[in-house]
């Protein structure tokens, strides 16, 4: 009995707006936040060539890709669901993409085109969960098959190459650029960030995601039409898909068929270590950053210290189960 | 006679709540006890009490003349009582057979002796009269065939006691006959049933004695030949109203919600109006249609045929939007389930469906606006919170519900639909709650108010409609409708029989 008026204690402190500065409930739900610093102190102290600006924005950089797809993954399991396509969906239009600027279309006309082909491969999931009523898993299943499959069909299977032309450098510095001393990949990165921070919390759109994800019959019956609001989260994760794709191709000059294998899942344990319930209804956009560094700055410091890629992987699975027992341990 | 159970002087309280108040109930060998009561008279509870699965605060439990403790339903089952529950408890994808005797199939070194399962749910079935093999699926059963399954299984146990929560509820004539033949059988093998139902007529075919609660409380035991159905129904409900309703004399308005010969989602042929100003009650069992058809008027479900009109102009009812948007707001009768959207603040589950009106054309919040919005509520509601952000899970019954309805009131409506809207909720916050429905109607808004609470619906309702079975039983107005009336137009007594 005592334990349990404890909890709920805790939870009621937790859940007010205003929770004091380094409190025990502060400490708690920036738990993330924490990790991430001591990650970046330690490593810091082992390895000398970790805290340079260089190796910073270059992990920055090299985090964006994942962390931009996050952000749409994040509005998808804030609604209870999870979309497994943002892999395909990244590899089918990055194909797009690298033929376009290999035809020479204009750079901002491909790269609308190749954003507006996310949104619309997005909403295909969508509208398979909402109207079929088919389980977002399953859901996403099919259309990540099927993208693979069409991707595979597109590219004939091999890389497409943006070529040497003019048009083709332009767009590369999507990639590869610098804008006041940080890399283009990083400034996108924080813009989408912005983007869904002010969708999430200040739009009405962003409070409908919460309350589906929350209590679908009671968003219904509060007369939101929660079909919409569930093509709108998948179609706007296919569109970070995109936006991620477009950094990659861009990066490489070519756009490969395989591209964005199991990126699915880094986006998910990005998602699940910032602290966002695959229960629905609870999560927040900041911690999904915070999870996609963790996980960034994680591989960066094991490339760093030598360790194995065989070893990163097993490096990365404790971190993530360590965070979700943590998590539910103080629930 | 000696009683093989007797439960006497029975004591639990919840949090808000006594849901038995020295309730006593006795089951004696051969004989077939009916229970009776109006819903949240006590009878679950009582049951669950004498299963185990609750702890009483205070009072006996005699079972074969030695007191007892049953620590769960296995226990108490172990012991010979069996319990009936009126939702099933099966398992739809395997087959009759293994759902009978689930947990506890015979076995011989550790393999399941399928021909003797068979063989002994064979002949269970025969006695029941099921005409299925053993092998069928659950699945592919009617609701009154799972629930002989369901019978079949308590059968199993070679019980002293049975107890039945409205068995026949879901079952067809001749399968209430059925079981009829097989309570007839028990009663003949001297074992002990207790057999709860609405429905008065079958008491008097089947049962012995008649067990009546009320509010909690044990009424009386007596033998079914000293009783008639008005005998019955007048012990059920009668106590008196006292003066927790807040009367209001109005000059009601114009007629603003017609509905015609609605039908769908289980609702036959419904048809009614609601003058503005007016508050109408919708009386009537649990399960009687009620809330099927405030879905219809609130485009939450299919309807087959028939209107809605709302000031005189006809809706086209595809979703609850719809019909918000025409001007009818709904707070359901389980705010939990689908009332409140329990992970978010006191806040956003107020404005979820007003939210449009502090926005901009672009979809941004205005923080300021809904915030004034929302205050103003916490302060006419008189809602209990330690602020607006605070996660409605957090407040207690009477504060959720006070928010469940301020959404709905939020949305300003012509028809204000509540549901159950004092269920759960503790006697002060329901005073509140009524003060503030009175207070809507002199805004001239419409209410309709599903209680079953009948206390409630005579206190407050101008005129009160009774439902049966999805249709409208009978319709009175406040100076005719009192709880005697209102019962037998719920358990479909006809209104010619009344007279």
């Amino acid at each position: 009995m005592t334990t349990n008026s404890a909890t709920t204690k805790i939870a009621t402190q937790n859940q007010d707006t205003e929770i004091k500065l380094f409190s025990k409930a502060w400490l708690f739900q920036e738990k993330s936040l924490i990790a991430l610093l001591l990650l970046i102190a330690v490593v810091s102290f082992i390895s000398p060539n970790f805290f340079s600006v260089d190796n910073m924005l270059n992990t920055l950089r090299q985090t964006s890709v994942n962390a931009i797809i996050a952000v749409g993954m994040t509005m998808v399991i804030i609604t209870a669901g999870i979309d497994l396509s943002v892999g395909a969906v990244l590899a089918l239009s990055g194909a797009f993409a690298a033929s376009l600027i290999a035809q020479e279309v204009n750079v901002v006309l491909a790269v609308i085109i190749t954003l507006f082909s996310g949104l619309v491969l997005g909403a295909m999931s969508g509208v398979i969960v909402a109207q079929g009523k088919v389980q977002p898993f399953i859901a996403t299943l099919v259309t990540m098959t099927a993208l693979r499959g069409v991707t595979m069909v597109f590219t004939d299977g091999r890389p497409i190459s943006t070529g040497y032309t003019e048009n083709a450098d332009m767009f590369s510095w999507l990639g590869t650029g610098y804008l006041l001393g940080v890399p283009v990949p990083v400034w996108i990165m924080v813009s989408i960030f912005a983007i869904g921070w002010y969708l999430l919390n200040h739009t009405r759109t962003g409070r409908h995601i919460y309350a589906l994800g929350g209590n679908e019959d009671a968003t219904r019956l509060s007369g939101i039409n929660v079909n919409r609001i569930k093509i709108i989260v998948y179609s706007l994760c296919g569109l970070t898909a995109a936006i991620a794709s477009i950094i990659i191709t861009a990066r490489l000059s070519s756009a490969q068929p395989t591209a964005g294998l199991g990126y699915e899942l880094d986006a998910i344990a990005a998602v699940v270590l910032g602290g966002t319930s695959l229960m629905g209804g609870r999560g927040r956009i900041m911690g999904t950053l915070i999870g996609a560094l963790i996980i960034g700055f994680l591989n960066n410091a094991l490339n760093l210290l030598d360790v194995s890629s065989y070893y990163q992987m097993l490096a990365k699975a404790s971190v993530i189960l360590l965070a979700v027992i943590v998590d539910n341990r103080n629930k | 006679m000696q009683p093989i159970l007797k439960l006497q002087d029975i004591d639990k309280s919840f949090p808000s709540v006594k849901a038995l108040n020295r309730a006593s109930l006795n089951v004696y060998c051969g004989k077939v006890m009916a229970l009776v009561g109006e819903n949240g008279a006590g009878k679950s509870t009582m049951m669950k009490v004498l299963t185990g699965i609750y702890q009483p605060d205070a009072g006996l439990i005699e079972y074969q003349g030695t007191a007892v403790q049953f620590r769960g339903p296995k226990d108490s089952q172990d012991q010979g009582i069996s319990i009936i529950h009126q939702e099933l408890n099966l398992i739809q994808e395997l087959s009759i057979a293994e759902n009978i005797f689930l947990g506890r199939e015979p076995t011989r070194y550790g393999k399941i002796q399928w021909q003797q399962l068979y063989a002994d749910v064979e002949k269970l079935l025969q006695r029941l009269n099921i005409k299925h093999h053993p092998r069928t699926r659950l699945g592919n059963l009617s609701i009154g065939e799972q629930q002989m399954v369901e019978i079949a299984k308590a059968l199993s146990f070679q019980s002293k006691v049975i107890i039945m929560d409205e068995p026949t509820d879901a079952l067809t004539d001749t399968e209430t006959d059925s079981l009829f033949q097989v309570i007839q059988q028990l009663r003949e093998q001297g074992q002990g049933i207790v057999y709860i139902s609405h429905r008065l007529k079958e008491i008097f075919r089947i049962c012995d004695d008649v067990t009546i609660f009320r509010d909690g409380e044990f009424i009386e035991q007596t033998p079914v030949a000293d009783l008639t159905e008005d005998l019955i129904i007048e012990k059920m409900v009668g106590r008196s109203l006292d003066d927790q309703f807040p009367q209001v004399d109005l000059e009601l308005g114009e007629v603003c919600l017609q509905v015609n010969n609605l039908c769908g989602n289980g609702v036959v042929d419904a048809s009614f109006s609601l003058r503005s100003g007016e508050i109408l009650g919708f009386s009537g069992l649990m399960g009687a249609g009620r809330t099927e058809l405030m879905k219809l008027i609130y485009g939450d479900a299919q309807i087959r045929s028939g209107e809605v009109i709302l000031n005189g102009q006809t809706l086209n009812l595809r979703s609850p939007k719809d019909a918000l948007t025409a001007g009818i707001s709904y707070v359901s009768e389980d705010r939990k389930a689908d009332g409140l959207v329990l992970s978010m603040s006191v806040k956003e589950n107020m404005s979820l469906s007003s939210l449009a009106e502090f926005c901009t054309s672009s979809g941004r919040i205005e923080h300021r606006k809904e915030k004034q919005a929302v205050q103003k509520f916490i302060d006419l509601f008189r809602i209990k919170t330690p602020g607006q952000n605070q996660i409605i899970k957090n407040l207690s019954g009477g504060n959720q519900q006070k928010v469940a309805i301020a959404k709905g009131v939020m949305k300003q409506p012509k028809v204000l639909i509540l549901d159950e809207p004092t269920r759960g909720v503790d006697v002060g916050a329901r005073q509140e709650i009524y003060q503030l429905i009175n207070r809507f109607r002199r805004d001239g808004m419409a209410i309709i108010l599903v209680s079953s609470d009948m206390p409630e619906i005579l206190g407050m309702s101008d005129r009160i409609v009774v439902m049966c079975m999805g249709k409208l039983s009978g319709e009175f107005s406040r100076e005719q409708a009192n709880q005697e009336l209102l019962m037998a137009a719920a358990v479909g007594k006809k209104a010619e029989e009344l007279a």
